[in-house]
């Protein structure tokens, strides 16, 4: 098939993990972490989503190299 | 309820880039769809990966999720049955022992297969019920999804219907199967990426599993049961008395974990379909397997989170389940509740745009399912049997149209009379519990015939509704819950659970009994050479010889069950 999922996965993890690190670095100290426990859940999240959108590419560019 | 949850701008953000993507990827595969296989079967050319975690992804639906994190508040650790005695073993023996069969034969659809192997009458059977089945479920998954946005986010509930159903329409309709297994490769990372931190979040709150067990003993006494009904999962299943489900082991074991668990994962089309469309023998072989892995681990994922909000509820903090009408506690609002408990804005978004991931996939599974086997099974079996490959194409593209646009309507009738919905999943229960039975005896007994495996359905069928009108839940009104054959039930069970495994037992022993019988009686109008491939005794067993044992399904499926032994008895 000639689409590798990999890639619109890694992109669109890489897109709203870039989101929520942003939002989260804006918010940073703001009232609503108290929901969160205290934790500025979107940025750390937003991090880890970052990094699997760009595991995700980097797989799907591979795929795309040897096929 | 206390009020709706309030969304940022940067959820809504969130939720227009999933819908983008979802919708890119349909554009995007509209050029690769040229044939009705492709359509239908994705040309048979997805990896084994990607068909396990589409396998998986169509069965997240809403019910799967909303129902698993409810039943994990009303019965806590004991609903990982439904995984670890239920999915798992069913996942492992479609892979080994059932795959050689349906992939081999070359069948397109389940129903074809009965054909194949039985008679047309007994695909018909099989075709006819199982469309019907799929445009409902898919119906009721999207009157669940307005529902719940609309209590939720006070969105309109004509908006959150048509918004869902137009965007399945658009990407099955642009790029078929391969469209809605490539979204629920998408929606499966969705789900597990979305909801990871709230399980996070609510055991930290909780102080971790043991203050998680420590709350749920309260729950327990609560509820005149011992402490750890909630937090053990077969301790309590020596008698029906003594744990919330009213289940008692073997009722469990052979109603849940047998009959309506295998009946499930290795006769529903509507999962199967995923493994068909898989690149390779060994390919489709492998999809269930891949999925065992992470389905083994959802438990935590969805059951927790209702364990913990009960926790939370009987704690009396700051988080508490709404009650309904009557004043129970309303189960279903578990996910939804915890979300926004725990999520800020932003993170809301992601969970929310899970949630709705999650009853997609639901919705794309029926409506992928349903448009094969009307248009191979129905159309070109009965309706027009010399249509061509573009036309058939283009019919799989109108039944698109026309199953959505039926689940839609499908949807507005649950609003007006809910009990027409239940009157017909009941119907479904009956229909379906019996058909382990014949694929078992159609798949590992040659002697079978069609008569045999047809009246044997229709007996199985006949049995299930007998015994559901024979019988009654504690304290449940005659009717819809059963009871309405007879003027005193002839027997009572502690739960609706429980007499909904009996039920399976009594279709499947009946169904099983039937056809053995009726096989005898009657002639097998098939020879060796048709049943070739079919049966086990006459198919050659597929060989990947020059792998290593846990490379080979034998092998990875031996794993997967050694796990989920260690699961069962590390939740003990």
């Amino acid at each position: 098939m000639g689409l590798d999922i990999r890639t619109p996965i890694g992109l669109m993890f890489a897109l709203i993990g870039a989101l929520l690190v942003a939002y989260g670095l804006g918010t940073a100290g703001s009232a609503m972490y108290a929901r969160s426990l205290g934790l500025n859940v979107n940025l750390v999240w937003g991090a880890v989503l970052l990094v699997f959108g760009g595991t995700m590419l980097y797989l799907g560019r591979r795929g795309a190299g040897k096929a | 309820m206390s009020d709706a949850i309030q969304l940022g701008g940067i959820d809504y953000v969130i939720l227009v880039v999933y819908f983008l993507f979802v919708l890119g990827i349909g554009w995007t595969l509209k050029r690769y769809t040229k044939t009705s296989e492709d359509f239908f079967l994705s040309g048979r050319s997805i990896p084994a990966w990607i068909a396990g975690l589409a396998f998986l992804s169509a069965n997240l639906g809403a019910q799967e999720m909303i129902g698993m994190a409810a039943s994990g508040a009303k019965y806590g650790i004991a609903t990982s049955h439904f995984y670890w005695v239920g999915a798992i073993p069913a996942m492992v023996f479609v892979g080994v022992f059932m795959m050689p069969f349906y992939y081999g034969s070359r069948a397109r659809s389940v129903p074809e297969y009965l054909k194949l192997r039985f008679d047309e009458k007994t695909r018909a059977f099989n075709a006819i019920s199982f469309a019907t089945m799929t445009v409902f479920s898919s119906g009721i998954s999207m009157y669940a999804l307005a529902k719940l946005f609309k209590l939720l986010l006070g969105w309109n509930f004509n908006f959150s219907l048509w918004v869902s159903a137009i965007i399945v329409l658009a990407y099955i309709y642009l790029g078929g199967l391969t469209s809605a297994i490539y979204n629920e490769v998408l929606q499966f990372f969705l789900i597990v990426l979305g909801f990871t931190p709230l399980v996070y979040l609510g055991l930290r709150d909780v102080g971790g599993w043991d203050g998680l067990v420590a709350r749920l003993d309260t729950v327990a006494t609560a509820n005149n049961f011992a402490p750890g009904a909630w937090s053990d999962s077969w301790v309590h299943l020596h008698s029906p008395a003594a744990n919330p489900m009213g289940v008692e082991w073997f009722g469990m074991v052979m109603g849940l974990g047998f009959v309506l668990s295998f009946g499930y994962w290795c006769t529903d089309f509507l999962v199967v379909q995923r493994a068909m469309a898989a690149n390779s023998m060994a390919a489709a072989r492998r999809t269930p397997l891949i999925a065992a892995v992470p389905k083994m681990l959802f438990p935590f994922l969805i059951i927790v989170p209702g364990m913990i909000a009960i926790g939370l509820t009987y704690a009396q903090g700051d988080f508490t389940l709404p009650r309904m009408a009557d004043g129970s506690w309303d189960y279903t609002m578990v996910i939804p509740q915890m979300l926004g408990h725990y999520f800020p804005p932003g993170l809301l978004g992601l969970g929310l745009t899970a949630l709705m991931a999650s009853f997609m996939s639901g919705m794309a599974g029926n409506v992928t399912a349903f448009n094969t086997v009307w248009t191979y099974d129905i159309y070109q079996s009965y309706i027009r049997k010399d249509a061509s490959d573009p036309h058939l194409l283009w019919v799989g593209r109108m039944t698109t149209i026309f199953g959505i646009l039926a689940s839609v309507g499908t949807a507005y009738l649950a609003t007006r009379f809910n009990n027409i919905m239940d009157f017909l999943q009941l119907v479904f229960a009956f229909v379906n519990a019996p058909l382990f039975a014949t694929f078992l005896l159609g798949m590992f007994w040659k002697r079978a015939t069609g008569h045999g495996a047809f009246f044997g359905l229709v007996s199985g069928t006949v049995a299930a509704a007998i015994h559901h009108g024979l019988t009654l839940p504690n304290g449940a009104p005659v009717g819809i819950k059963g009871g309405w054959l007879a003027a005193t039930p002839w027997h009572s069970y502690s739960s609706e659970m429980a007499q909904n495994f009996w039920t399976a037992i009594w279709a499947w022993t009946v169904c099983f009994a039937a056809t053995i019988v009726i096989s005898y009686l009657t002639r097998q109008r098939k020879s060796d050479a048709d049943l070739k491939g079919l049966v086990y005794a006459l198919t050659p067993r597929p060989k990947e010889e020059h792998l290593p044992w846990w490379k080979t399904p034998e092998g990875i499926g031996a794993m997967v069950l050694a796990l989920v032994v260690a699961l069962n008895v590390a939740f003990w």
